[in-house]
């Protein structure tokens, strides 16, 4: 099943475009990841399917409804976590979670929402006192209390320490645990590696490459070799590994030479993304 | 209407725990109306005693230092904070959070309304308005109409740093020339002329006409249709004016 459909979306600012074309599909129940810089229209995009924005081209159903034309009860069926708000700060965070849960019309426990996102112990705090990962936490709190089956998660983890980052990663996962479609943007790779199940690079508005993270080192250009010779880095490029490896060694055996250091490695998915989303030179 | 009580509730809660804007907009006006009161209590103006004048004044600077500056710099910080654009993203209603906050700022001004009358009785020995419907009928109107241009002005004021500021630099002036604390009738010329095109000088009047000249609201249709008509003004710059998203980016 579909959850999200996109085909060939455009939309500009003025005379920026920041999105230029771009088409994919999310599954029900998978954690789709938006990856790419800033500025790469992930934010737009994303806006645009919550319904904020208007597109200016191109066709979008999310849940099976346009979201220009969507009314109060698909608002019931989605939960968002915006790149920057902050929730009313003198409240605390299971007074912002009972707000937000009066909204809807079968809201989930907030109590229970406040220990899925692991708030327990910050219940009766004000949202001022909460650190900026706490309250990143309470934003998600809000957006999973209407019981959505539709999450977009826009940047959740910017700012975060390594550890309050795999805390919400876990949260994450729990999430997709309960069946959840989750769309996830990130600039961070190693976020888009370890939680989503396919992953759209945006790069300049564009889509430049899209597939599982297996699918897209896969698709890297090419497997590279690298030994020392008489002091000196050799690095091979290739796209068949196996006889041009053969033949190295072959040679060197035969030469009687020791190839130092010999290293056979396939891109990891942060050089497929940084050679995806290299700037091209002006021109 | 479930909703619109779920959110009013939380609306009040808020407005009672930013102690810094319900001091400015709920207990200054009460403060100052107490030390003016002190002042001038006595004094007879424009054949009223000066207590009885000044505090149909003090519910005018009441009504635009809650329903006007207060609702106005609220919305722009809710804007700035990105709570209105979350808001937009649930299943309740524009139109449900806007009268909630509405009717929210128009009950701490229905408070304030009945604080300063009773310190007015109590202190300075003021008469009790025994025209309860046209006073509650003009505050009303009053409420409304200056909640209507804090909507408007609020999408025109750019940051929640700002806001208060600018608010202030309408707001004070505003009172002082619309004669909340004075006679308008001792400034000098232009001044005077700016005070007749002004809602507040109106809807003071209004407050005296009923509070103490013995007058219904609707027997003083001019004022009326003058607030009324700014009141349409803020509806207008609402309309055209107001946002849901934070202005910067």
């Amino acid at each position: 099943m579909t959850a999200v459909a996109v085909s060939d979306l455009h939309k500009s600012y003025g005379d920026f475009e920041a999105v230029k074309g771009i088409s994919f599909e999310i599954h029900a129940g998978e954690v789709f990841g938006l990856l790419g810089p800033n500025g790469a229209g992930k934010t737009t995009t994303v806006e645009i399917l919550e319904g904020y924005r208007k597109r200016d081209h191109g066709e979008v159903s999310v849940l099976g409804v346009d979201p220009e034309r969507a009314g109060l009860d698909w608002r019931e069926r989605i939960g968002v976590v915006l790149q920057q708000d902050e929730l009313y700060p003198f409240f605390t965070v299971r007074e912002c979670v009972e707000l937000f849960a009066g909204y809807y019309e079968q809201p989930r426990d907030p109590a229970e929402v406040v220990r899925l996102v692991g708030l327990e112990e910050k219940a009766k705090a004000r949202v001022k006192t909460l650190s900026g990962g706490q309250k990143r936490r309470l934003d998600l709190a809000v957006a999973l209390v209407g019981d959505p089956e539709l999450l977009f998660l826009d940047e959740p983890t910017t700012g975060f320490d390594p550890g309050a980052r795999r805390m919400a990663w876990e949260t994450i996962r729990s999430l997709r645990a309960l069946g959840k479609t989750i769309l996830l943007t990130t600039h961070y790779i190693e976020e888009a590696q370890q939680l989503a199940d396919r992953v759209a690079v945006l790069r300049a508005g564009r889509v430049v490459a899209l597939g599982t993270p297996n699918e897209l080192i896969g698709a890297a250009p090419a497997t590279e070799i690298r030994y020392r010779l008489n002091g000196e880095v050799v690095v091979v490029q290739t796209e068949e590994p196996t006889r041009v490896l053969h033949e190295l060694t072959a040679r060197a055996l035969s030469d009687g030479v020791e190839l130092e250091d010999l290293e056979v490695r396939r891109p990891t998915l942060e050089e497929v993304y940084l050679t995806l989303t290299e700037e091209e030179p002006a021109e | 209407m479930r909703l619109f009580t779920h959110e009013l509730k939380a609306q009040q809660r808020l407005f009672w725990r930013s102690r810094e804007l319900a001091f400015f907009t709920f207990m200054l006006p009460v403060l100052l109306f107490f030390l003016l009161g002190s002042t001038y209590g006595d004094d007879e103006i424009e054949g009223v005693r000066g207590a009885d004048y000044l505090l149909a004044g003090m519910l005018g600077y009441g009504a635009v230092s809650t329903t006007f500056a207060g609702l106005a710099i609220l919305l722009v910080i809710r804007r700035e904070q990105g709570i209105l654009k979350r808001l937009r993203a649930t299943p309740l209603p524009a139109s449900t959070y806007l009268t909630a906050v509405l009717a929210s700022i128009v009950l701490v001004f229905a408070l304030e309304t009945v604080l300063m009358i009773t310190i007015g009785r109590l202190a300075f020995d003021t008469d009790l308005p025994d025209r309860w419907l046209s006073l509650a009928l003009t505050l009303l109107l009053g409420s409304v109409a200056f909640a209507a241009l804090a909507v408007g002005l609020s999408g025109l004021v750019r940051s929640a740093e700002g806001s208060s500021a600018v608010v202030n630099a309408i707001y004070l002036p505003l009172s002082f020339i619309s004669g909340a604390f004075f006679a308008p009738e001792s400034f000098p010329g232009f001044l005077e002329a700016i005070a007749n095109v002004l809602p507040l000088t109106y809807f003071i009047e209004l407050v005296r006409d009923v509070m103490l000249h013995d007058r219904q609201l609707w027997e003083e249709p001019t004022a009326v249709a003058m607030v009324a008509a700014w009141g349409a003004v803020g509806l207008v710059a609402a309309l055209r004016y107001f946002r849901w998203e934070p202005r910067e980016r």
